[in-house]
C-alpha cells in the first residue's frame, strides 16, 4: 500500500498484511478481510502441497462484514498453537476487542489462513494478520531436513570400508613396528642413511605415520564421488524413461531421492495402498439400494435402470430423500461455467461421483451462496441453509451436514459414511438386513459402498448441540477428538435411506505387474482403509491372492485381546503347517485386530509377518500403515511403500523406499515419496529394470573402486619390503592422484551403461531379481574375491616389474612408471572383462583411457622440471617395456579369465544362464515365458447376479474343507478363529466400531 | 504430513484440465542414451572364444619367450665380486676398521673372458644390499640446486647433509654425499685398456637436470666424509659419475654404469683390474661386484622375461588344451534351462 518497500523478513507476528491479486503470501496469515462480500478468497497452494486446484479460504465469522476502513484499526488476540508443519491443520482462536463486534471466542481453522508461498487468485485483495513468520511458517517448518535414507548397499559398502580400515590399521601397525625394528637393527649400520644416534621419542612414530600416508589410498575417496555421480545418473534414467511416462497426463516418472536407486533392486516387501494405487480412483456411481430395492443390478448401471428413473419421475419420497443426501451431503462447490453447465469442485472422488450421479437423476445441485444451497429437482428449486458441516475424518468414517429446509424450516441431519459407521446408529426399529445384504453384495463385487442416512432434528436439540459444537471447535487441545465426540452426540438414530455403490476400476496392467513382481520374490501387503470384502475382491482380481484351491486366506479377527490372541495363534499354526506347501497363504487382518496384535502380540505378529508372503490389512489408519512398515523394517526387510493419497504419506516416508502415484488424490504422496510414477504398472519397470541395473552397476563400481585402490596400495606395501621398510613411495604423488581420480575412475563410470541382461529377459524372468534381493553381487564373499584379485594383480605387477627391470635398469622413476602402466593395463582389461555390454561409450572410456594415460604421461615427460622428464619416451622406445606390459596383462588376466570361464560354463549362475540363452537364442526364453495373460476382472467375466457371490466365497477354508459343520462345532459361532464367514461377520465388527468411536 | 487427512477427501487435483497444461512440457526427449538403448555388443565367454584366446596367447608368447631367452643368452657377462677378496688377511675379522683406516686400498683382480665380447662392453659396478630407495636417502637431494647456480643455497630438502661449516653444500644431500668412490683400471696384456667414461649418464640429465654453471662447493668438507670427492672446477653437468649415482635405484641390488670399453674382447683374454677399494659396504654387509657386460636389444643379461614368457605361454597352451578336452568330453549347451532352478521347481524362488 505504501511507497516504502518492506521486505518479507521485516514482517513481525501481529502485523496486518495486505495482498493484492496474484501476490505471493509472504508469511502465514490469518485472514481478516477480503474484497469478496462473503469473505471468500481463492488461493493457489501448488507451491505448498503441489495441488493445482484453487482452494477457497474464508474470513473468520467474527470479522465478517467488517468495513474496509476498520480493518486498519482492528485489535484483538489470536491464540494459536506452537509452529508445526501440518499444513492441513490450524487450531486457533480469535478474540476481537471492543469496539469490534463482541467479545466472543471465534474458532480458527486452516480455512481461515493464508499460508506462506501460496498465491492469491481471483480475489481483488485480501488482508490478514501475520501469525507465523520466517522459518516458523508451515512451509518453513515442513522444509526440515528429511531423514536421509541409507540403502542396504550403502550400508554394506560402509561395512566393507570399515573392514578395509581395520585392515589398513593392522597393516600400518605391523609395518610400522617392522620398520622401527629394521631401522634399529639394519638402518643404523647403513651409514649413508645417516640416522641420528639418539632421536626424540616421537621418532618412533615417523615410520608408522609414513605407512599411514602410503596406505591412506587403500580406502578409495573417489568411491563417494563416483557413487554420487552414478546415482544421480540412475535417477536421471528414471526421469528420462519414456516407457514410464503416463500417457494420459504426460507426466513422466520422477526420482526425487537420487540416492536410493539400488534399494529398488533389493525390495522384499511392497506395501501398497488400494484406492488410487491399484485402482484408478475414477469413481463411477454404479448401483444403489434404496429402501431395500436394488437398482442397477441387471444393467450394471443404476443411472440407466428404468425402475430408478421411474421412481425419480414419480417423486417417490424415499428416492427423493436419497437423492437429496447424494446431492447436498458433501463439501462440493458448484461452479457455473460461461456456457451454463455446472462444474463441481469436489475434494473427494466419491463425492464428485455422487453429486454427478444425482444430477443425472434430475437432482441438480445448482448453486451455493454462502450458506444457502440451491438444488433443482424435476424443475422445482429447493433451498437449504447449511447450519453445520461435520467433516469427514478417517476415524469417524462418515460426514454429515445439518441443513435447514428454507421452505418449511425443518432442520435435518444428512449423513453418509461407511456401513459400519452408519448402520449401527440406525434407529431402533429399522430393518437393516436388506441394507447389510446390499453392502455385502456390493463389496463382493469390489464396489465401494456408502450408506446414506438422515434424521430430522428438533429445533432445541439442534440449538443445544450447536453450542457444544462451537465450544468443541474452538478448543486448542485435542480439537479433533473433541469434535468427533460432539458429532457423535448428533449422529445417531438415523433413518438409513440406502446404500450407494461406486465402482473404482483397476488400473491397467495391475494384475500382470503384481504377478510379475510376486514371481520376482517380492511379497505384497495391501493396506487399505476400505472394507474387508472390497479389499479381498480387489486382491483377487489383481492376482494379489490366488483363488482356492491354490490360495488360502486366513483371517485374524476378534474384538478383545483374548480373541485376537487365539485367532493369531491359530493363523500362525496354519501358516507354519502350510509354509512347506507350494500354496499361496495370505492373512487378512483388520484395523482393530491389528491394533491389538501390534500392541500386545507383537512377537507373534512379527513371526506371522515373516511367514506370510501376502497380507491384506483393511480398515487401517495412516499411522497403522506406518507401523506395519516399521514392523517389517525391524525384521530387516527392505520395504517399498506405494500410495497415492495423503493417508499414505506416513507409510511412504517410513518405508525404505516410498513411491508415490501422482494420481487423482493430489500430489501429496508423490511429493513425500522418493519416486513418483504415474501408474502402478510402472512399478514393474522401476524395480526390475531400474532397480536391478542400479544394484548391479553399483555392486561392480564399488567393488572395483576398492580393488583398484588395493592394487596400488599392495604394490606400495610390497615395495616397502625392498626399500628397508622405510615407507618410501614407489609412485610419485602426481601419478597416485591421477591414478585415483582419472585413470581408474573414468572407465568404471561408464559401467552405468552396462546391462547384464536385456530388459526383455528380465521382464520374462523376474525371478532373477533374487540376486539383487539377497545381495549376491555385493557381500563380504564377493568382496573377498575382489580383494584376492587385487592381491594377485599387485603380486603380478610387482614381481614382474622388479624382475624385468632389475640391475642396470632399476632406476626409480622408470620402475615406478613400469609398475603404474602395468596397473593401468590390468585395469583396462579387468573393466573390459567385467563389462557385459559394450556400447561405443564403453570402448571409448576403456581404451581411450589407456591412450590418455600415455598421452598424459608423455606430456609430463616433456616438462624438464618434472621428476619424470623423458621417462615415458625412454620407456616407450624400449622393447622390453612393451614385452613387460604384455606379460603383466597375460599373467594377470589369464587366471582370472580361466576362472571366470570355468564358472561361467560349468557353474553358471542364473544370470549367466540367461545371458547365454539371450545371446545364443537358447531354449530358456521360450520356456519360462510369461505371456502377459490379460486376466479379466472377475466381475467382468461373470455377469452380475445376486446369487452368485454366496457361492463364490474366495476364501479357502482350511481344515474344514471336508465338512463345514464339524468345524463350526469345534470353534463355535463367533469363535476367534473365524474363517472369514462373511455373513456372520458383520455384527461383530459393528459392535467393535461402536467402541471405536 | 497430515495423517489425519481423510482418505476420500484428500484434496483433489482430480480434474483432467489441471493436468492438461503439463502435457508435453516435462516429457523427456527421446534419445538412445537416455533410454539406455545404445547399440551394444554383448560378448559372452563361449568355449570357442576362450579357447582360441588362450591358444592365441600361447602362440604369441612362446616365440617371444624363445627370442627373449636367446637375446639374454647372447649377452656375455663377467662378474667379479671383490669386496671380501680385497680385504687383507689381517683385517679379515674387522673389515669396517680396514675401510675406515688409511691403509692402501689398492687391489688387483684378474678377469678371464669366456666368450667373445663385442664392443661396446659396459662396465658396471653392482652393489647388493644397498638401499638407495630408502625414504631418508631418496628424498635427500635438491634438484633446483643441481640445475641452477642461483639457487645454490636451496638445501632445505637435503637434511642431514645440507650445511657444512654453516655453508650450504653443493651438491647437497645424502645421495651426493655417499657417492661411490671405488675406481677401476683395466689392462690387457700389460697394456692399458681404455675405459670411456663419457656419455655414461642420460643426456637429458646432463642437459636439463645438472647445470653447466653449477660447481661443487664446500663438498665433503664436514667432519664425516661420505664417499667420493668432486673436482670443484668441473661443472656438475660433466660430473657423470655423480649424475649416474643420483639416478637412484629402486631396488637394493643395482648396477650403475662405470664406463664403456670400446673394443672387442676375445675369448681367453685375461684382463687385469687394479681397483681402489674405497667404498664402505662392510658396515652393512653389502656386496660389491664389478660387471663387464655386452648388451642386446632387450638390455643386459636377464633371463626373467624369456622364462616368464615361456611359462605363461605354456600355461595358456595347457589351459587351452584342457578346456578343449573338457569341452569335448563334457560338452555343455550354453543357456541350458536346467540351470534355472525355478524351471525345475516352479514354486520356489
Amino acid at each position: 500500500m505504501g511507497a516504502v518497500q518492506i521486505q518479507a523478513q521485516d514482517i513481525h507476528v501481529g502485523n496486518i498484511v495486505w495482498l493484492r491479486e496474484n501476490d505471493e503470501v509472504p508469511c502465514d496469515l490469518v485472514l481478516i478481510g477480503t474484497s469478496d462480500t462473503q469473505g471468500l478468497c481463492y488461493v493457489e497452494t501448488a507451491a505448498l502441497d503441489g495441488e493445482t486446484d484453487l482452494k477457497t479460504r474464508v474470513i473468520p465469522s467474527a470479522c465478517m462484514g467488517m468495513d474496509f476502513e476498520l480493518l486498519h484499526k482492528i485489535k484483538g488476540v489470536i491464540e494459536c498453537p506452537n509452529p508445526d508443519k501440518d499444513i492441513r491443520r490450524f487450531d486457533a482462536n480469535l478474540r476481537l476487542f471492543p469496539p469490534f463486534i463482541d467479545n466472543d471466542l471465534c474458532p480458527l481453522t486452516i480455512k481461515n489462513t493464508l499460508l506462506q508461498s501460496c498465491y492469491l487468485r481471483n480475489t481483488e485483495w485480501a488482508c490478514g494478520v501475520a501469525v507465523y513468520t520466517g522459518n516458523e511458517t508451515k512451509l518453513g517448518m515442513s522444509r526440515g531436513i528429511p531423514e536421509p535414507k541409507l540403502t542396504a548397499m550403502d550400508a554394506m559398502i560402509d561395512k566393507l570400508t570399515g573392514a578395509i580400515f581395520v585392515f589398513q590399521i593392522v597393516v600400518v601397525m605391523v609395518l610400522g613396528i617392522a620398520g622401527n625394528v629394521w631401522k634399529d637393527t639394519e638402518a643404523r649400520k647403513q651409514w649413508y642413511v645417516l640416522y641420528p644416534i639418539e632421536g626424540p621419542w616421537y621418532e618412533l612414530l615417523v615410520i608408522p605415520l609414513r605407512f599411514e600416508l602410503l596406505c591412506s589410498i587403500m580406502i578409495p575417496i573417489s568411491i563417494k564421488v563416483s557413487l554420487d555421480l552414478v546415482k544421480s545418473l540412475y535417477a536421471k534414467f528414471i526421469d528420462w524413461d519414456s516407457e514410464m511416462i503416463d500417457q494420459d497426463t504426460g507426466i513422466p516418472s520422477h526420482a526425487t531421492n537420487t540416492a536410493i536407486s539400488e534399494d529398488l533392486g533389493q525390495v522384499e516387501y511392497i506395501l501398497t495402498d488400494k484406492t488410487g494405487t491399484l485402482t484408478e480412483n475414477r469413481m463411477i456411481f454404479r448401483r444403489c439400494c434404496i429402501s431395500g430395492i436394488f437398482y442397477g443390478n441387471e444393467s450394471g448401471d443404476a443411472l440407466k435402470d428404468v425402475k430408478l428413473l421411474n421412481a425419480v419421475a414419480g417423486s417417490s419420497p424415499d428416492v427423493v430423500r436419497f437423492l437429496t443426501v447424494m446431492a447436498i451431503c458433501n463439501t462440493v462447490i458448484p461452479i457455473k461455467s460461461k456456457t451454463g453447465a455446472i462444474l463441481y469442485k469436489a475434494q473427494s472422488q466419491d463425492e464428485d461421483a455422487l453429486v454427478n450421479a444425482a444430477a443425472r437423476l434430475h437432482m441438480v445441485y445448482v448453486n451455493k451462496n454462502a450458506n444457502i444451497l440451491e438444488i433443482r429437482f424435476n424443475g422445482s428449486v429447493i433451498q437449504y441453509e447449511v447450519l453445520e458441516t461435520l467433516e469427514f475424518t478417517s476415524d469417524r468414517k462418515r460426514m454429515s451436514v445439518v441443513v435447514k429446509d428454507c421452505q418449511n424450516g425443518k432442520i435435518v441431519l444428512l449423513s453418509k459414511g461407511a456401513d459400519e459407521a452408519i448402520l449401527p446408529y440406525a434407529y431402533a426399529g429399522q430393518q437393516t438386513r436388506a441394507l447389510v445384504e446390499a453392502v455385502e453384495q456390493y463389496a463382493q463385487l469390489g464396489l465401494r459402498t456408502l450408506c446414506l442416512a438422515w434424521r430430522e432434528l428438533k429445533e432445541d436439540e439442534y440449538q443445544e448441540w450447536s453450542l457444544m459444537f462451537k465450544e468443541a471447535s474452538s478448543t486448542l487441545v485435542d480439537r479433533e477428538w473433541r469434535i468427533a465426540e460432539v458429532c457423535q452426540r448428533l449422529e445417531h438414530d438415523f433413518e438409513v435411506l440406502g446404500v450407494t455403490a461406486i465402482e473404482d476400476r483397476l488400473q491397467d496392467g495391475v494384475p500382470e505387474t503384481i504377478e510379475t513382481l510376486r514371481k520376482a520374490g517380492i511379497n505384497f501387503w495391501m493396506l487399505t482403509g476400505d472394507k474387508q470384502n472390497t479389499a479381498i475382491q480387489i486382491a483377487l482380481s489383481c492376482n494379489f491372492i490366488s483363488p482356492e484351491p491354490k490360495g488360502q486366506l486366513l483371517l485374524i479377527d476378534g474384538k478383545t485381546e483374548g480373541e485376537v490372541c487365539r485367532s493369531l495363534e491359530r493363523v500362525l499354526l496354519t501358516m507354519r503347517i502350510t509354509s512347506s506347501e507350494p500354496k499361496d497363504v495370505a492373512f487378512v487382518v483388520d484395523g482393530w485386530a491389528l491394533e491389538i496384535a501390534l500392541k500386545h502380540y507383537r512377537k507373534a505378529f512379527t513371526e506371522l509377518a515373516i511367514l506370510s508372503r501376502t497380507a491384506i490389512c483393511c480398515r487401517v489408519t495412516p499411522s497403522q500403515k506406518a507401523q506395519l512398515v516399521e514392523l517389517l523394517k525391524s525384521c530387516d526387510y527392505r520395504t517399498l511403500a506405494i500410495g497415492d493419497g495423503g493417508n499414505d504419506v506416513r507409510m511412504i516416508q517410513q518405508a525404505d523406499i516410498g513411491v508415490g502415484i501422482s494420481g487423482r488424490e493430489g500430489l501429496q504422496a508423490a511429493r513425500a515419496a522418493d519416486y513418483s510414477i504415474g501408474k502402478f504398472r510402472f512399478l514393474k519397470r522401476l524395480i526390475l529394470v531400474h532397480g536391478r541395473y542400479s544394484y548391479n552397476r553399483t555392486a561392480f563400481l564399488s567393488q572395483y573402486s576398492f580393488y583398484k585402490s588395493l592394487v596400488i596400495c599392495f604394490i606400495q606395501i610390497f615395495f616397502s619390503f625392498i626399500s628397508g621398510v622405510s615407507g618410501t613411495s614407489l609412485f610419485n604423488s602426481v601419478s597416485l592422484m591421477a591414478y585415483n581420480v582419472f585413470y581408474t575412475s573414468v572407465p568404471v563410470l561408464v559401467s552405468v551403461l552396462d546391462k547384464d541382461l536385456s530388459e526383455g529377459t528380465v521382464m520374462q524372468h523376474p525371478q532373477i531379481l533374487v540376486y539383487c534381493q539377497a545381495g549376491r553381487l555385493l557381500n563380504p564373499s564377493t568382496f573377498a574375491g575382489w580383494f584376492g584379485r587385487s592381491l594377485f594383480h599387485a603380486i603380478v605387477v610387482f614381481v614382474i616389474t622388479i624382475h624385468a627391470y632389475a640391475f642396470e635398469k632399476s632406476e626409480m622413476e622408470e620402475l615406478s612408471m613400469v609398475a603404474l602402466s602395468g596397473c593401468i593395463w590390468l585395469q583396462a582389461f579387468v573393466v573390459a572383462l567385467e563389462t557385459n555390454s559394450f556400447t561405443i561409450l564403453q570402448h571409448l572410456a576403456i581404451w581411450g583411457n589407456l591412450v590418455a594415460f600415455y598421452v598424459i604421461n608423455w606430456v609430463f615427460s616433456a616438462i624438464p622440471s618434472s621428476g619424470m622428464y623423458t621417462i615415458m619416451f625412454r620407456l616407450c622406445r624400449q622393447p622390453s617395456y612393451w614385452i613387460t606390459m604384455f606379460l603383466i596383462v597375460a599373467a594377470g588376466m589369464g587366471p582370472v579369465l580361466a576362472l571366470k570361464y570355468f564358472r561361467y560354463t560349468y557353474r553358471p549362475s542364473k544370470i549367466n544362464a540367461l545371458q547365454q540363452a539371450e545371446r545364443m537364442g537358447g531354449p530358456i526364453l521360450s520356456l519360462g515365458n510369461i505371456e502377459p495373460q490379460p486376466r479379466l476382472m472377475e466381475k467382468e467375466v461373470s455377469p452380475l447376479s445376486i446369487t452368485q457371490p454366496k457361492n463364490r466365497n474366495p476364501v479357502y477354508e482350511p481344515l474344514l474343507s471336508d465338512s463345514p459343520n464339524s468345524t463350526r462345532r469345534s470353534f463355535g459361532s463367533g469363535a476367534p478363529f473365524d474363517f472369514f464367514q462373511s455373513q456372520s461377520r458383520l455384527s461383530s465388527s459393528y459392535s467393535r466400531n461402536c467402541k471405536d468411536n | 504430513m497430515s495423517s489425519n487427512t481423510p482418505s476420500s477427501s484428500a484434496g483433489g487435483v482430480g480434474s483432467a484440465d489441471a493436468a492438461a497444461p503439463r502435457r508435453n512440457s516435462k516429457r523427456p526427449k527421446y534419445s538412445k542414451f537416455t533410454q539406455q538403448e545404445l547399440p551394444a555388443c554383448k560378448p559372452i565367454l563361449t568355449p570357442r572364444w576362450v579357447i582360441s584366446a588362450f591358444l592365441l596367447v600361447s602362440i604369441v608368447f612362446i616365440p617371444i619367450g624363445v627370442v627373449s631367452l636367446f637375446a639374454s643368452r647372447d649377452v656375455v657377462e663377467i662378474i667379479d665380486r671383490y669386496e671380501t677378496a680385497c680385504v687383507p688377511q689381517n683385517f679379515s675379522n674387522d673389515k669396517v676398521s680396514f675401510i675406515q683406516s688409511a691403509v692402501d686400498k689398492t687391489c688387483n683382480r684378474t678377469l678371464t673372458v669366456k666368450k667373445l665380447m663385442k664392443q661396446p662392453i659396459y662396465v658396471y659396478y653392482q652393489l647388493d644390499n644397498f638401499y638407495q630407495n630408502h625414504r631418508r636417502y631418496v628424498k635427500s637431494r635438491s634438484d633446483s640446486q643441481l640445475k641452477d647456480n642461483s639457487s645454490w643455497n636451496d638445501v632445505s630438502s637435503c637434511k642431514p647433509e645440507d650445511m657444512s661449516n654453516d655453508q650450504p653444500i653443493v651438491p647437497c644431500g645424502l645421495i651426493a654425499w655417499s657417492l661411490f668412490n671405488d675406481t677401476y683400471n683395466f689392462s690387457l696384456n700389460n697394456q692399458q685398456l681404455a675405459v670411456n667414461k663419457k656419455d655414461i649418464s642420460w643426456k637429458s640429465d646432463r642437459d636439463k637436470k645438472f647445470g653447466k654453471d653449477v660447481f661443487p662447493k664446500n663438498f665433503q668438507n664436514g667432519t664425516l666424509i661420505g664417499g667420493n670427492r668432486l673436482d670443484p672446477s668441473v661443472p656438475l653437468s660433466e660430473q657423470e659419475d655423480l649424475i649416474v649415482w643420483m639416478r637412484t635405484a629402486a631396488l637394493p641390488t643395482f648396477r650403475k654404469l662405470y664406463g664403456k670399453i670400446e673394443r672387442d674382447l676375445q675369448p681367453n683374454e685375461v684382463i687385469q683390474v687394479t681397483l681402489l677399494n674405497n667404498y664402505n659396504t662392510y658396515s652393512f654387509n653389502g656386496k660389491k661386484k664389478l660387471v663387464l657386460s655386452t648388451t642386446s636389444w632387450l638390455g643386459g643379461k636377464n633371463d626373467f622375461l624369456g622364462i616368464a614368457y615361456l611359462t605363461v605361454g605354456g600355461l595358456c597352451f595347457f589351459l587351452a588344451l584342457s578346456f578343449t578336452v573338457v569341452y569335448l568330453v563334457k560338452p555343455r549347451q550354453l543357456g541350458d534351462p536346467s540351470y534355472l532352478s525355478w524351471n525345475r521347481n516352479p514354486a520356489g524362488h
